[in-house]
């Protein structure tokens, strides 16, 4: 019975949950937000995730607080004291009184009589082997039978990434003002560049290596275990990024240019659709993976996953690390106009 | 079989709610952000906790199993993979904006903000 | 290559889009995009005709078969909605001055048509499907564009309303994600064909109640029925002229035909109306938008903001239709989304046209223009004119049916508070006329605007007028479309 520990899970969750909402400390905030995240990934094991939960800890607990540190960075670290509000505490009341409501005709919670067990599923269950030979029925699934869904998703992430460079498309501005020193994603106000740090220098030389090694483990693994593309994806970026907040961006940038960064953002969408295209000259509809190997439709089937995954892991990588240039360099290219930070209200 | 009743979606709805709630109700940009964080991913709890079977394990199936093995159910997590890609996207472009807007206002609290506007316009 | 047509109406702008980004290049990114508007229209145009001539077009993706795959289903509403998009986005892309409005960092116009062409494969993507889960896949793309588009905006609030947006559709976004994981949970699948045939004998289960419930707040909230429409004024005030044309002719459209498809193909219009009563809800919230969003356009300041609020009037005008269930009212809702397309895209770009030359869309910033940009300011009256609804204008042709409706069905009321909102249209609409024509130019050496923003201006104003004589091409396929969906729903 796995019932006690879901529970202490679920108290953990609220307590950080509460948490967030009434720390006023934003830095603390997102803190404990990191760990909220980490629970919920801890929550999806139990409940049989592990993608889910893997791809939760990577993005939540990861890339997430990254990206609230470093907007933090930018703007204030305080909230202000503000009361509690009475209309949206009663909006609230009653969304959540309606879903409650809505789940009272749902079956239990682990019924395997539930219509989701008995209809669809069963199938992507049953077809993994026989048709896929990929033993990791998630990644099957989301390659294969919603592969469409998921070319969907990988140009999400482009389209949130040309979003954050016409939003702070100051990166190229700051490459002129040399942002070297003062780019650090999680830092005080008063930026400490942690290049001076030893144990941070030798340990991300040290690590990064690897993590870039258990990144391709990850892509290319996802077939069996948890993991594929989106995942690897952001190993990949965090390791960079990593190098980024230790060396600085301009360190960073000689190791990936923006510029590649950019075509290999774009790459990756396109390596996931030209595969979908292929099918359509080879007779079969939009990603279609069966038709790319005449001889077997399982050996296409493998290809067609294998080029869609790699295309996912390209676009995500390039794309987490572009949208932590823009927020780092932006922290660059303001830090040379003191008296920007000072244009305060109160 | 199972008895252990709906609770589990109780909570989660809780969750959904704390985080409704900071989104909705409190003035800073950041803040909201993070509400809608928390709201996102108690959605995504929801949803993984409809896939779960009683007894069920991991959608992996294993080199060698003995006997019949049940699985928990995929397709809620390969939606929910997507759901948090969502999730990302969403949250990188809404800091990106809140950026933007302290840079032009020099505050990220709604009340502020509108009141510059104002002092502006008349 | 026609059997693929329907993937590629969506492959065009969703390939083209990571191909700006990588070209890099300014001209050839906006050539591309000019490129895939028309190409969009042409396949959309296709596709609306094999529609007509048949049996709705199903395209499996990947080969599987629904519910375990995803598939495209085409009906003539489908098809109805995917030419209206298309024709605004071949259209609003060829405009002369696209960038002209928006605070873009130097050598990024190429990121900002990317933007453009991925809102229009989110578009598309969310009309074409027949898979539930995958609206909200698409619907996710066209949003996050249109946060960033207006973002954009010169004006130094743009950042502000694209933030209030992304947090109201998020939440719009999110509601809609839950509505569709109950329905998953009551049918134990994604597929909307599916779904309606299983929910057949759930009509019942208070989860699929609340997932109704759900589904409909949640596209209310990106529709911007009243009273959830705050975010629009301040967004497509302070989008670049261009996005805001774009946006107020497409986005509201596309999630008005998803909602009729949630109605009609998912639940089914018996269970919607008959059982939880949507039309109680949806009548009174209709007419409140007609009267609040015209009222408030009345006492705009910015032209861009007067549009705007008539815009939350309009959308009440379409939920009205839907509201009769009737053949007649959803032909009126229906041709109103076409209608409604052409004249607000006309009318905001007749404004880019003088935001292009005046450099502010304020009214009185715009006093007088009428003798310097005399082709722009008629461009701006004879849309205004269908914005009332007079004769010979694609106006009238809505709101006819939609008098109709309400007339079979004995409610006079309703009908006389049409005519009523109308005479709101007529107050907003003489506002700015008198702005352009009877007040003292404030510099009289302004010139009229460059043939390359006129004649996309025209091309949809001239429309206008075009439809409102030829009623046979949009009330008859709107009225084709309506008992189509009418018919599947009983």
């Amino acid at each position: 019975m796995t019932f006690p520990i879901e529970a202490i899970v679920f108290l953990f969750l609220l307590a950080t949950a509460l948490a967030v909402t009434h720390l006023r400390d934003l830095f603390a905030a997102a803190m404990v937000f990191g760990v909220f995240s980490l629970l919920s990934a801890g929550l999806f094991t139990l409940m049989d995730a592990v993608d889910v939960a893997f791809t939760e800890a990577a993005v939540g607990a990861g890339i997430s607080t990254v990206l609230i540190l470093s907007t933090l960075a930018l703007t204030d670290p305080r909230e202000h004291q503000q009361p509690v509000r009475f209309a949206p505490v009663a909006v609230v009341l009653l969304v959540g009184a309606a879903l409650v409501y809505g789940t009272l005709d749902m079956p239990y919670y682990g019924d395997p009589t539930a219509p989701i067990h008995k209809h669809v599923a069963p199938e992507y269950i049953e077809g993994a082997m026989t048709d896929f030979g990929i033993p990791n029925i998630v990644t099957n699934v989301l390659a294969s039978y919603r592969g469409y869904d998921t070319l969907g998703e990988t140009t999400v992430v482009l389209t949130a990434t040309v979003g954050v460079m016409l939003l702070l498309g100051g990166l190229g501005g700051a490459r002129h003002r040399g942002d070297a020193e003062v780019v650090e994603a999680a830092g005080d106000e008063e930026p400490t560049p942690m290049d001076r740090v030893q144990v941070a220098r030798v340990s991300t030389t040290v690590l990064a290596p690897l993590i870039m090694l258990f990144g391709l483990y990850v892509q290319f693994h996802g077939d069996f275990g948890p993991g594929g593309g989106f995942q690897a994806g952001v190993i990949f970026a965090s390791a960079l990024i990593l190098h980024g907040i230790v060396f600085g961006l301009s360190s960073l940038k000689r190791v990936v240019s923006p510029r590649f960064l950019e075509i290999g953002l774009a790459a990756g969408v396109l390596i996931y659709a030209g595969t979908g295209v292929a099918s359509l000259f080879r007779d079969g509809t939009f990603l279609d993976y069966a038709v790319l190997d005449h001889h077997s439709a399982q050996h296409g089937r493998h290809l067609g996953i294998l080029l869609v995954e790699a295309g996912v892991g390209i676009t995500v990588t390039c794309a987490m690390v572009l949208i932590f240039f823009f927020f780092a360099g932006r922290r660059a290219a303001k830090s040379e106009e003191p008296g920007d930070r000072d244009r305060r209200v109160a | 079989m199972s008895t252990f009743g709906l609770w589990h979606y109780w909570v989660v709805i809780v969750l959904m709610m704390i985080g409704l709630y900071t989104v909705i109700a409190r003035d800073n940009l950041v803040k909201k952000v993070m509400g809608l964080n928390l709201f996102q991913v108690s959605v995504i709890m929801f949803y993984v906790s409809m896939g779960k079977v009683e007894g069920g394990t991991a959608p992996i199936i294993p080199e060698q199993a003995s006997g019949p093995v049940v699985y928990s159910n995929p397709l809620p997590h390969v939606l929910m993979l997507t759901a948090i890609v969502v999730g990302i996207a969403t949250t990188a472009m809404a800091l990106s904006l809140v950026v933007r807007i302290r840079e032009t206002y020099g505050t990220t609290e709604e009340d502020e903000i509108r009141k510059l506007d104002r002092a502006e316009h008349e | 290559m026609t059997l693929h047509l329907p993937a590629i109406a969506i492959l065009l702008p969703l390939l083209s889009a990571p191909i700006c980004v990588a070209v890099r290049h300014a001209l050839v990114t906006r050539l591309l995009t000019v490129a895939v508007g028309w190409g969009s229209l042409a396949v959309s145009g296709e596709l609306l005709r094999q529609a007509l001539s048949g049996a709705p077009i199903h395209y499996e993706l990947g080969g599987f078969a629904p519910p375990l795959g995803i598939e495209y289903v085409i009906d003539t509403t489908t098809g109805y909605v995917l030419v209206i998009v298309s024709t605004i986005a071949a259209v609003v892309f060829s405009f002369g001055a696209t960038t002209r409005g928006a605070a873009l960092p130097a050598g990024r116009e190429h990121l900002y048509y990317g933007a453009m062409l991925l809102c229009l494969a989110g578009l598309l993507g969310m009309t074409i499907t027949g898979d539930a889960f995958n609206v909200f896949v698409f619907l996710e793309i066209s949003s996050l564009s249109s946060y960033a588009l207006i973002g954009l905006g010169q004006d130094r609030r743009a950042p502000v309303a694209a933030f209030s947006y992304l947090i109201m559709g998020t939440i719009g976004g999110t509601f809609f994600l839950l509505g569709i994981g109950f329905l998953y949970q009551a049918t134990g699948t994604l597929n909307m064909a599916d779904m309606a045939e299983r929910l057949a004998s759930l009509h019942r289960s208070r989860t699929v109640h609340v997932a109704f419930g759900f589904l409909t707040v949640g596209l209310s909230l990106k529709l911007a029925v009243f009273p959830l429409h705050q975010w629009l004024p301040n967004a497509y005030a302070r989008a670049p002229a261009v996005i805001s044309a774009f946006l107020s002719a497409t986005a509201t459209k596309v999630m008005y035909y998803v909602l009729v498809r949630m109605i009609f193909t998912i639940f089914g219009a018996t269970f919607v109306f008959g059982k939880m009563g949507m039309d109680m809800a949806l009548v009174p919230l209709s007419l409140g938008a007609m009267f609040v969003g015209s009222l408030a356009a009345i006492f705009q300041t910015d032209l861009k903001r007067l549009l705007a609020y008539s815009s939350v009037a309009q959308i009440g005008y379409m939920t009205l239709g839907l509201s009769f269930n009737s053949v007649n009212g959803l032909t009126g809702g229906l041709a109103h989304l076409f209608n409604h397309a052409l004249m607000k895209g006309g009318l905001f770009l007749a404004v880019a046209c003088l935001v292009y030359r005046v450099g502010s869309s304020r009214l009185d910033d715009l006093a007088g223009l009428g003798k310097c940009m005399p082709i722009t300011s008629a461009a701006f009256v004879t849309g205004g004119l269908a914005l009332i609804g007079v004769p010979a204008t694609v106006g009238f042709i809505s709101k006819w049916y939609l008098v109709l409706a309400a007339l079979e069905t004995g409610q006079y009321l309703f009908a006389g508070l049409i005519l009523l909102s109308s005479l709101l249209a007529v107050a907003y609409v003489l506002r700015v006329v008198e702005v352009l024509y009877f007040k003292a130019p404030k510099s009289p050496d302004v010139r009229e605007a460059p043939v390359s923003l006129l004649l996309p201006t025209w091309i949809l104003i001239g429309a206008t007028v075009v439809f409102g004589l030829r009623t046979e091409l949009t009330a008859g396929l709107a009225r084709s479309a309506a008992m189509q969906l009418l018919g599947a729903g009983s």
